[in-house]
């Protein structure tokens, strides 16, 4: 089975202009990050160079990396629940597009603004900590293996968490439903960052090796478990065939 | 409604040819045993009550959802999941709802399609695309503030695009106004033109008559088939209606062994209906022996039964009521 690139790329920037075109996607987006980060931010602005050795011991931005498990969600709750809705799902069916390329298309338009908006959060929040927080802090935050980590991991949960709104949405025949598993189901991936950012799980390179691996495994095989749920059939008539 | 893209077709087979379809979800039948075949060209009526399984006739065809038994050819591939991808390349449907993305211009919505055909040269497709409707002058507005008939217009362009060779059209007028519906005719008259076969849903009877090749009455199972004219032929005689100003004073006398007549009745007060097997040959005949009886004939008339009452007479007869 060859899947087309075109037929990818027309799903994606379809997606990406009506994403422009609504206002409150995009700002729904980009504001529960901003809140998520301000807690974080006023604690690390607030310790002295004394306290900087604790966050030596910690991972700090960790907690960060509960952003890409969240801002996506919405998006891809939204993804086929949402073409069911407005009727725009059947004429799409009826083109040559494999269920595949639909699935691809619709995840890498959920996985770019995500992305997008957790570096630029992260990139404001080591901004706002090295321009405000005492440079032991600041030299304490910018560890370079939290940075590694972050780019790093940043895509790994934004795909898990696509693949996990996605399959949502393939199932659910409300929107609102959707979008409300999408954040529940999402949760458990920005509790474990939570954990790991107040040093509950002790991050050693063998256990960062082991999420990377089990999370990539979790990309992988959520694609074709959402690609498996997709039938044409039931999203038409509600009925399996 | 001008330029149109040229259908691909090749001249081999049928456009569609169905043998014993069914589709069943759990008990409930949608249709069931339904057999045809739709030539090259055609413009094929499909035609049924609420819920008769018109809707998901199309939608298996194209392939959509699976039959539950019994096969199906569409534009020359046999419909099976592995041809899925294939058959949905030969054809266009146009769902009853238009399902546009309200938020994205014309063109928007046009591009994306464009590509999901995989379309070669795009642009030049979607302008002669909206060029067919008559709307490359709205070609940048978004299409939630279109009226329901230029969407309508829009996702005809959109069927266009992929250039099909068998176009299904579900309900394409239902809720136009009679000047749109009249745009998607001319388009319908232009497509056949074209080559293009057209697999036409509706309940606009009239429409179906004045469009359709043939047509095809659904009452989950196939009902009848065949030409509108062949089909009043067939549920309904011929008779002649003649009407005189006062009651004739031997009517036997006056109708009996005319040329192309039979059986007579007295319909009402100085009307008598003639069952005829040729009217071309009884009307002539039956009015020199009224004017040799006499009488004063104000007119005659050969009845024309539409296909509403050819509709109606099969799904009365189903129902179990008398005809209309």
């Amino acid at each position: 089975m060859t899947l087309s690139a075109r037929r990818i790329r027309a799903i994606t920037r379809k997606e990406l202009r009506e994403f422009r075109h609504n206002g409150s996607i995009v700002v729904t987006m980009a504001v529960l990050p901003m809140i998520f980060i301000i807690p974080p931010l006023i604690a690390i602005l607030e310790l002295s160079s004394s306290q900087a050795g604790g966050l030596l011991s910690g991972d700090p931005l960790a907690y960060l990396l509960g952003i890409p498990a969240l801002v996506p969600a919405t998006v891809a709750a939204y993804s086929v629940v949402g073409e069911r809705a407005q009727g725009t799902l059947e004429p799409v069916l009826t083109t040559p597009i494999r269920r595949e390329e639909f699935l691809l298309g619709k995840a890498l338009a959920a996985v770019v603004p995500s992305l997008a908006v957790s570096y630029v959060v992260f990139g404001l929040f080591l901004a706002c900590v090295a321009l405000f927080a005492h440079p032991a802090v600041v030299s304490a935050v910018f560890q370079g293996r939290d940075l590694v980590a972050q780019v790093l991991f940043t895509p790994l949960i934004a795909g898990w968490a696509i693949w996990l709104g996605m399959a949502i949405s393939t199932r659910v025949s409300e929107i609102r439903v959707a979008q409300q598993l999408g954040v529940v189901a999402s949760i458990p991936s920005a509790v474990v960052t939570a954990l790991i950012a107040y040093d509950v799980i002790q991050i050693t390179p063998g256990l960062v090796t082991f999420f990377a691996v089990l999370l990539l495994m979790l990309d992988v095989v959520g694609y074709r478990f959402v690609s498996a749920l997709f039938d044409r059939e039931r999203l038409m008539t509600g009925t399996k065939s | 409604m001008s330029t149109l893209p040229q259908s691909s077709g090749d001249s081999g087979g049928p456009a569609l040819s169905v043998d014993h379809l069914s589709k069943r979800f759990g008990d409930r039948v949608a249709f069931e045993d339904v057999s045809f075949e739709v030539g090259r060209g055609e413009v094929f009526g499909f035609l049924g009550p609420n819920g008769a399984g018109k809707t998901t006739t199309v939608r298996t065809l194209g392939t959509l959802i699976a039959p539950t038994s019994g096969t199906a050819t569409v534009a020359g591939s046999r419909l099976t999941v592995e041809n899925g991808v294939e058959i949905r390349r030969k054809i266009a449907i146009m769902p009853e709802s238009p399902g546009l993305y309200l938020r994205l211009s014309v063109r928007e919505n046009l591009e994306c399609f464009a590509d999901l055909y995989e379309a070669s040269n795009p642009r030049e497709r979607i302008d002669r695309a909206l060029d067919a409707v008559n709307l490359v002058d709205r070609a940048n507005d978004a299409c939630g503030t279109l009226s329901k008939g230029l969407r309508q217009r829009v996702a005809l362009a959109r069927a266009l695009l992929g250039d099909p060779e068998v176009l299904f059209l579900d309900e394409p007028t239902a809720g136009l106004d009679p000047v749109a519906a009249r745009d998607v005719h001319e388009l319908i008259d232009a497509l056949r033109k074209r080559g293009v076969t057209i697999f036409l849903t509706t309940h606009r009877l009239e429409e179906a008559e004045r469009l359709c090749d043939r047509v095809a009455i659904l009452n989950r199972t196939l009902r009848t088939i065949g030409r509108p004219d062949e089909l009043r032929e067939q549920l309904f005689s011929k008779t002649l209606t003649v009407k005189t100003l006062v009651p004739l004073a031997d009517p036997a006398s006056v109708f009996a062994g005319l040329p192309g007549a039979g059986a007579w009745r007295e319909d009402a007060i100085a009307t008598y209906v003639l069952d005829v097997t040729d009217a071309s040959a009884a009307a002539p005949a039956a009015t020199r022996a009224l004017v040799a009886a006499g009488a004063d004939v104000l007119s005659i008339s050969q009845s024309q039964h539409s296909l509403e009452d050819v509709y109606l007479q099969l799904i009365d007869e189903e129902r179990g009521a008398p005809a209309a």
